[in-house]
């Protein structure tokens, strides 16, 4: 008999929380960890915050010690892209051309960030995603005086927007939408924000990016400035496209028993095939509470349903493998749907929004402005008459922890509004 | 069992205070945790490693 193995495809956070959670639940079979970049697994909000800004060095983002990753014991395969997974036979393919028969396998895959096709090949425009992007643009930022413009307005180039006006240079940001965030946030707490940028010296605009200007030939080509559909020219030497992601599916296209459209389709075990399973932001659920499918591009849920994961597969293969010794006691779990209350938090300036629950989607939103000064506010969202999420601006952590009580599942909406009147008084 | 933090790292999103609100809270300024029990009892010790598998930063480390 072969040895047992599981296969966790991508070597982030969400992949580095299956694969802790497999060793912890009892997996004693071979762990095989894959990651296409180079590094050991590193964290990704801070690319945008205090590593952009300079108060942090590369090193600091590591997820885990080395000898914390040594302690997992891990067949850890750096610098390797997973190029196939045949999901009958549950054999992964890797570019070294390599073919790892598996027991389970959880894909992490994450997504990559999307750019613009007139940006190829042009000095100066840059995306955010990996290390490499972040320390690409701090470089590029180094010194006084830039013009960055911003193309998105979501949250990844509101912080970026931010850090690079805290560094002194000149920012505008570009969105189609005419508020900061508004698809997220709503339009309040979108104004509330645009206020903040706006008084911190960010030139706003609402607009669709047409091109880009740029002189010099060949390799040489640099960017010098973006227009607009409305025909606006921004300066800039440079540019940050943070127009969104793309799930990192395309490994798997070959694969018919799965469903790779906006990310990887699981059910509410995480499951996307027999043995199969994802987390982290490629994975879209059916999450039970909610009654829809999500996928949820937080730092949090990475962790969260690398956990779950890595417990459903376990259980599911608790069956097949009874009395397997790669499978310790400790193994004997059941299979439970991955119903998270979701979270996120993002810092722009001295901010800190912090968010629970379903917020995209909402058909209604209410903000209550507590300090217009100091931007402290608290907004609801929700759908079909139910209260499904919660914001918190400049709000203590105790009165934030309480907010998370009001919508770990989804009330009626007046129900909500009276909870939020009482946690702020 | 003991806890160390890098609380540098903390992005204040309060997991651990959920999981394990006997062994972390946190700071009423800025909501960055704090360690109440660097080697807490045995019964706390399930929720201490979920609240360290759990953070979004990375900023509890268990030796045991
Ligand atoms: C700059 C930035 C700031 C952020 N700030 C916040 C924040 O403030 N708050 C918040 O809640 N969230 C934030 N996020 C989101 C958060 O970082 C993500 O939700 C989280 O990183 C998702 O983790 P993941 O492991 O699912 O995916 P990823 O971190 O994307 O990891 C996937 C890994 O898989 C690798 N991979 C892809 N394809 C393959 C393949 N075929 N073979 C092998 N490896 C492969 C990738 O290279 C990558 O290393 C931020 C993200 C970014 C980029
Ligand atoms: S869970 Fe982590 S980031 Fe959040 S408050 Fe606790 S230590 Fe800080």
């Amino acid at each position: 008999m072969s040895p047992r193995r599981i296969a966790v495809v991508g070597a982030s956070a969400a992949g580095l929380a299956a694969a802790e959670a497999l060793r912890r639940f009892g997996w004693t079979g071979t762990l095989t960890l894959v990651g296409d970049e180079p590094h050991p697994p590193y964290d990704r909000p801070p690319l945008s915050k205090q590593l952009l800004q300079g108060a942090w060095q590369p090193d600091k983002l590591h997820l885990r010690a080395a000898d914390q990753l040594d302690a997992l014991g891990l067949d850890l395969r750096l610098g390797t892209r997973a190029t196939g997974l045949d999901t009958a036979t549950r054999t992964l393919t890797l570019d070294s051309g390599e073919r790892l028969a598996c027991d389970g396998v959880i894909v992490a895959t994450g997504v990559a960030a999307r750019t613009l096709p007139e940006a190829a090949g042009l000095d100066g425009v840059h995306t955010l995603r990996t290390l490499e992007d972040a320390l690409a643009l701090k470089e590029r930022l180094s010194g006084t005086g830039h013009r960055l413009v911003v193309i998105g307005n979501g949250v990844l180039g509101c912080e970026a927007a931010a850090v690079a006006r805290e560094l002194g240079h000149e920012v505008a940001l570009v969105g189609r939408e005419a508020l900061p965030m508004a698809r997220t946030v709503g339009t309040q707490i979108g104004e509330l924000l645009a206020a903040e940028h706006h008084e911190r010296g960010v030139r706003l605009h609402t607009a669709a990016v047409d091109g880009f200007e740029a002189d010099g030939d060949g390799p040489a080509r640099r960017v010098t400035a973006v227009r607009t559909a409305d025909g606006t020219r921004l300066p800039a030497d440079t540019v940050l496209v943070a127009i969104g992601s793309e799930p990192a599916v395309g490994w798997l296209h070959g694969d018919p028993a799965l469903d790779t459209t906006d990310g990887l389709r699981c059910d509410a075990y995480c499951a996307a095939a027999p043995g199969v399973y994802a987390a982290g932001d490629v994975a879209r659920w059916q999450h039970p509470v909610h009654g829809r499918d999500l996928r949820v591009e937080h730092r949090m849920n990475a962790t969260e349903q690398g956990m779950a994961a890595a417990r459903n597969l376990l259980a599911e293969l608790a069956e097949s493998l009874e009395g397997d010794e790669a499978l310790a006691p400790a193994a004997g779990r059941e299979r439970r749907p991955f119903t998270p209350v979701p979270y996120f938090w993002s810092d722009q300036y001295g901010l800190k929004i912090q968010a629970y629950g379903v917020l995209g989607g909402a058909d209604r939103s209410e903000a209550t402005v507590v300090d217009p000064d100091s931007r402290k506010a608290v907004a609801l969202y929700g759908r079909d008459g139910r209260a499904t999420g919660v914001l918190a601006i400049g709000l203590p952590p105790r009165q934030v922890r309480g907010l998370r009580a009001l919508i770990a599942t989804p009330v009626p909406w007046e129900e909500a509004r009276e909870g939020l009147r009482n946690a702020l008084a | 069992m003991n806890i160390t933090l890098d609380a540098d790292k903390c992005c204040a999103a309060g997991q651990c205070v959920l999981v394990a609100p006997e062994v972390f809270d946190q700071r009423d300024e800025d909501g960055i945790v704090v360690l109440l029990d660097a080697a807490p009892p045995a019964d706390q010790h399930d929720a201490v490693r979920e609240a360290a598998a759990i953070c979004p930063a990375a900023v509890i480390k268990v030796d045991e």
